[in-house]
């Protein structure tokens, strides 16, 4: 009782987490004269003192693992008031949440270590940091939030942050339309998302997610199942689903993850950030949340509408990472189709694993973004694969750290990624069987696709100083480096520290998989059938994988960067296919870009004809009015009046000047007379 | 012969009809100027008449009559001003001159 007591007071404090990281936005947008040093100290403190927070709250919630109820603390507020309707918000503190805002401000620290390095030559480097910091905030406010409302606006914050970070170099023409597709395409699934908020208001008259009298939304999804909403969903699918469409734009679930690889064009920090910590997880983190909801109604086909996008997406992402050749592509895909694993865990029905698969590849992706960028450092912005080659000699450190996150995203036991990823697909395994069987299709690839790069990369002889990179090497003076060689080298130690630390966590998160179910409030679900069959055939494709990439690709390693891919010579169109991303850009610019550009010429052609033309009738009519008004109303009747009525005025005074004789006798006479007369009319009457 | 109030204002109407007739009929400025004296004292006349036969029960006629010839005496004292201001300009006293005012 005493820690439940402990807790209560906590989640008071829990609006400190994303408060840090604020005031150090807040501070360098304000600073008169950008220093770098302060920048930085100052993102990377407050990102440590929310780490510290964070992880009090963590541990706070651990309590002491027997306990069967989920620890959750919640503390809501009045925002404002207007009339008798009140606008609250509120924070909470359960183990989703406090999970999430550890892995985030954890992950995000190291991340921001990293940076540093990483943007050391930029001369936007303040303004880059303040914008990571808002980013980390506005995330880390999105997880403690127990308010859609308040949820809903550090949603749009994060949308927003990774909008400016993405077209951080937005000089570049394609990060600045890269920066609009992430923007735009999000923005098709916050639709969604607010429908289905306005909805639950509408059906429940509260935003707040858990309330301590029991009246919060979530709390109420039991009687929502009983309302019945659209499609032929009960009111708590239909929000359910609603809710979905937004975390599949966020969480770039296909048919909306066209933005995320394109996402590459951002610095690449962000690329970890966005991929590993805060945006694209909070789409997952969301349906997590609302978790209650999803699961209301038994039999319900939101689930498995879930499910499926989830497993669609992890395959589909799967082939296409194949065939790509620029570093950060391949794992942009690896990203989406590992979030396809997560969302696919949730669609079976295990929220533990989902969201255990979010943590772990957190650390293991944002390990292997954070390699990436050392790898680009190290050989001078170079992004294309065929480019590099050997670098094992020349980038030690980074070479044993990325080869652990591949471990650990291709599912090789002991390392982080097998644990949850066996999770995930043995939950899979209980729902859906052919889902099941194309996840562990969709895990092959993973291995394999990860194997080429680690080949292609680290493997072989340097093929950065053949002659095609002449190019590239123009590129490079151009951008004013002094290196004066073009060997690679290792990276100093503030980009290798973070990411050695987290490969220690990509070592050795997995072991937390069997607690992190009972941590969350799961029902333990005890000697699982399948779990042989399901954790066998796991190794066995990840080693199947690395076999058939080692065969490929690392048994005979690239000789020349202008060399043709081995697979392409195998597979011949399709991997022309699945290079060109399964031709999914270019099927929408001929259908929704061509859709709108002629939604576009059509209206732009009806403003022209009919409205243009109405307007040009309407002022035609007023022409015409306007002159039978000049004709008949004032040239006639008011000129002609006016004319007329000077006319009578000049005529009188000219009868009445003859009167003005100038006589002094005469007026005299007049005079005279009138008084007579009026003697007269006295007189005789 | 007992003088009547009667006698009296015939006596004025005359006096008045005579200052009128000199007024409209002479072409001189300052006899037309005399003319209109002539019916002022006839009104004051009045006034006293009146008053003599217990008309007015204070002195107020009295008072009248003595305003009336105060200002009749300013007033030919202007009149007669013009007159010469006229002169001046016409070297000529005569009325049917003066007709720059025509309209």
């Amino acid at each position: 009782m005493s820690e439940a007591r402990y807790i209560d007071e906590l989640v008071r404090q829990q609006w400190l987490i994303p408060f840090f990281p604020l005031v150090a936005a807040a501070i360098q947008s304000l600073l008169k004269r950008p220093s770098r040093k302060l920048s930085a100290t100052l993102t990377i403190g407050a990102m440590g003192l929310s780490c510290i927070f964070a992880l009090r709250a963590f541990f706070a919630t651990l309590g002491g693992g027997e306990h069967t109820e989920v620890q959750r603390a919640i503390w809501n507020f009045t925002w404002f008031k207007f009339g008798n309707t009140s606008l609250d918000l509120g924070l909470i503190l359960d183990p989703l949440t406090a999970g999430m805002a550890a892995m985030v401000s954890f992950v995000g620290f190291w991340i921001f270590v990293n940076a540093t390095g990483y943007m050391d030559e930029d001369e936007n480097f303040t303004r880059f940091f303040c914008f990571l910091s808002l980013f980390a905030a506005s995330m880390l406010g999105l997880v403690i939030s127990n308010n859609l409302l308040l949820l809903f606006m550090c949603w749009e914050l994060v949308g927003l942050c990774s909008y400016l970070l993405i077209g951080f170099w937005y000089f570049k023409p394609s990060a600045a339309a890269a920066m609009k597709k992430a923007f735009i395409t999000t923005r098709i699934g916050d639709v969604g998302f607010f429908l289905g908020i306005l909805m639950l208001y509408w059906k429940t008259g509260t935003l707040n997610l858990y309330a301590t009298d029991g009246t919060g939304a979530l709390q109420q999804a039991g009687s929502l199942v009983h309302l019945a909403g659209w499609w032929g969903l009960s009111a708590a699918s239909t929000i359910a689903f609603l809710l979905f469409i937004g975390a599949m734009g966020k969480s770039a679930q296909f048919p909306l993850h066209v933005w995320l690889p394109d996402a590459m064009e951002g610095p690449t920090p962000v690329s970890a950030l966005i991929h590993a910590a805060t945006m694209v997880a909070a789409g997952v983190f969301m349906v997590g949340r609302m978790y209650p909801l999803f699961i209301a109604e038994p039999g319900a086909w939101v689930m498995d509408f879930v499910m499926w996008i989830g497993c669609f997406t992890a395959v589909f992402s799967a082939t296409i990472a194949v065939a790509q050749f620029d570093i950060k592509r391949v794992l942009a895909y690896s990203t989406c189709s590992q979030l396809g694993f997560m969302v696919m865990a949730l669609g079976a029905g295990n929220l533990a694993a989902g969201q255990f698969h979010l943590l772990t590849h957190a650390f293991f992706k944002a390990l292997l973004f954070l390699g990436s960028g050392c790898v680009i450092i190290g050989t001078h912005h170079e992004q294309d694969m065929r480019k590099m080659g050997g670098l094992r000699k020349y980038m030690p450190i980074t070479f044993v750290c990325y080869v652990i996150g591949t471990l650990a995203l291709a599912g090789v036991p002991p390392f982080a990624g097998f644990f949850s990823k066996d999770e995930v697909l043995l939950a899979t395994f209980q729902r859906n069987r052919l889902a099941w069987g194309l996840a562990t299709f969709a895990a092959f690839l993973t291995a394999f696709y990860m194997t080429r790069q680690i080949f292609m990369v680290f493997f072989g002889r340097w093929r950065g100083g053949d002659k095609e990179h002449a190019h590239g090497h123009e590129a490079h003076e151009d951008h004013g480096h002094g290196h004066g060689h073009h060997e690679p080298h290792e990276v100093s130690w503030n980009m290798w520290l973070p990411i050695a630390v987290l490969s220690l966590f990509a070592i050795g998160f997995g072991f937390f998989s069997h607690k992190f179910g009972n941590y969350l409030g799961a029902q333990e679900g005890e000697a699982v059938a399948g779990k042989p069959i399901v954790m066998g055939l796991s190794i066995a494709v990840g080693l199947l994988g690395i076999f058939l990439g080692w065969l490929v690709y690392g048994r005979k390693t690239m000789e020349h960067a202008s060399d043709p891919d081995p697979l392409a010579v195998n597979l011949g169109g399709l991997f022309t296919v699945l290079n060109r991303k399964w031709y999914i850009d270019e099927f929408y610019e001929a259908t929704v870009f061509r859709f709108t550009a002629a939604c576009a010429m059509f209206f732009r052609l009806f403003d022209k004809l009919v409205v243009d033309g109405i307007l040009h009738v309407i002022v035609f009519l007023a022409l015409v009015i306007s002159q039978i008004f000049r004709g008949v109303g004032d040239e006639f009747f008011i000129n002609g009046g006016f004319d007329a009525s000077c006319e009578s005025v000049r005529l009188g005074g000219k009868v009445l000047a003859k009167l003005q004789s100038g006589r002094v006798q005469n007026y005299f006479r007049v005079l005279s007379l009138g008084a007579a007369i009026l003697l007269l009319i006295y007189f005789f009457t | 012969m007992n003088v009547s109030l009667e006698h009296y204002l015939m006596l004025t109407a005359f006096v008045f009809a005579i200052g009128l007739c000199g007024a409209l009929s002479r072409k001189n400025a300052i006899i037309v100027l005399m003319g209109i004296e002539i019916m002022f004292n006839a009104g004051i006349l009045n006034f006293v008449a009146f008053w003599h036969y217990k008309y007015f029960v204070s002195l107020t006629a009295q008072v009248f009559a003595i305003f009336a010839i105060s200002i009749a005496a300013a007033e030919s004292a202007v009149g007669l001003a013009l007159v010469i201001a006229v002169y001046r300009h016409y070297r000529s006293v005569d009325l049917d001159e003066m007709r720059s005012l025509k309209g």
